[in-house]
């Protein structure tokens, strides 16, 4: 086919080609990275200069800036790696792999931000660093669960079978999402129930949502950002390991 | 700064572990980007091209 009778690619190719991927990818980082430092500032501008201590909780209050953004994205993210792994699995859509392997080291380290500010905020308010209750110990099994899958990927030399067996891992485990979530719904648990994403609206003043707003945008935005660079990496590391092999084939011939 | 009240040691340690972890993290993708780039184009260099690769973009 000539160049003047190719058909022009619709978005889904663009988006599922690995090299059209790393050219529309690229002119995404910069802007990105800029919106995430532009809302760092902010949201750190208000948790330490411009929002009150809570009746209750006093400036630990100030923690929740971090840890509900780092337990949404420990949740966020395995939904990714969810989505990803279906279409892996069913539509095996060659970045999906790519998207699921990016994702799990950012989940995991998000996970385990969520539970060391979870622990620094705990003792201070409930007397405890640690406690077995629902929603906690379903957080420290995603944690164990990424940490799998990592050591899995890495387990693996060809990536491309690696990528079938993780994801149905992946889906399995997928099952701990909706715990995380109703665990304090379901179970007589230390942790407090829902206070932002709830009917009716957050259950806290203005002072004190819009910080964490702020700061929950700057991690989704941050987490986006890594994202995107660690998938094109691994798209590189793929071909980087395709030319290794030609040039190995080349040499033994 | 402003007064963080008698638990400022726990508030300023779950920032600083944060700023730890989330540092690490955009080191070590920027490292592995900058790796993987550097490999390929020692590969390219090489006169190593994958069979589709004409004079493209660069990733």
């Amino acid at each position: 086919m000539s160049l003047d009778t190719a058909k022009p690619m619709n978005w889904f190719d663009r988006l599922a080609h690995p090299g059209q991927f790393l050219i529309w990818s690229r002119r995404l980082i910069w802007p990105l990275a800029i919106i995430t430092v532009l809302l760092f500032a902010l949201g750190l501008w208000y948790a330490f200069f411009n929002s009150p201590e809570d009746y209750q909780m006093g400036d630990t209050v100030r923690i929740m800036y971090i840890h509900v953004p780092n337990a949404w994205l420990s949740q966020f993210c395995y939904v990714l790696m969810a989505m990803s792994a279906i279409g892996t699995l069913v539509w095996r859509h060659p970045m999906a792999d790519v998207s699921m392997k990016a994702a799990a080291p950012l989940g995991a380290a998000f996970t385990a931000m969520a539970l060391y500010t979870g622990a620094l905020w705990g003792r201070p308010t409930w007397g405890t660093y640690w406690e077995w209750d629902g929603r906690m110990t379903s957080t420290l099994i995603l944690l164990l669960m990424y940490l799998g899958l990592i050591a899995l990927w890495r387990a693996f030399d060809d990536q491309l079978r690696a990528a079938k067996l993780i994801a149905v891992l992946t889906l399995v485990g997928a099952i701990n999402i909706p715990v995380i979530k109703f665990s304090v719904d379901w179970w007589n648990t230390l942790h407090q129930p829902a206070s932002v994403f709830r009917a009716g609206g957050p259950s806290m003043p203005p002072s004190i949502y819009i910080p964490l707003f702020v700061m929950t945008f700057a991690f989704t935005f941050l987490f986006l950002t890594l994202h995107l660079v660690s998938m094109r990496s691994e798209v590189l590391r793929r071909r980087v390991r395709t030319l290794e092999r030609k040039q190995a084939s080349g040499a033994a011939k | 700064m402003i007064d963080l009240g008698p638990h400022e040691t726990f508030i300023l340690f779950a920032y600083l572990g944060v700023a730890l972890v989330t540092f690490g993290l955009i080191g070590m993708v920027a490292i592995d980007a900058r790796r993987q780039k550097a490999r390929l184009a020692a590969l390219e260099a090489m006169g190593v091209r994958r069979r589709s690769t004409g004079k493209g973009p660069k990733p």
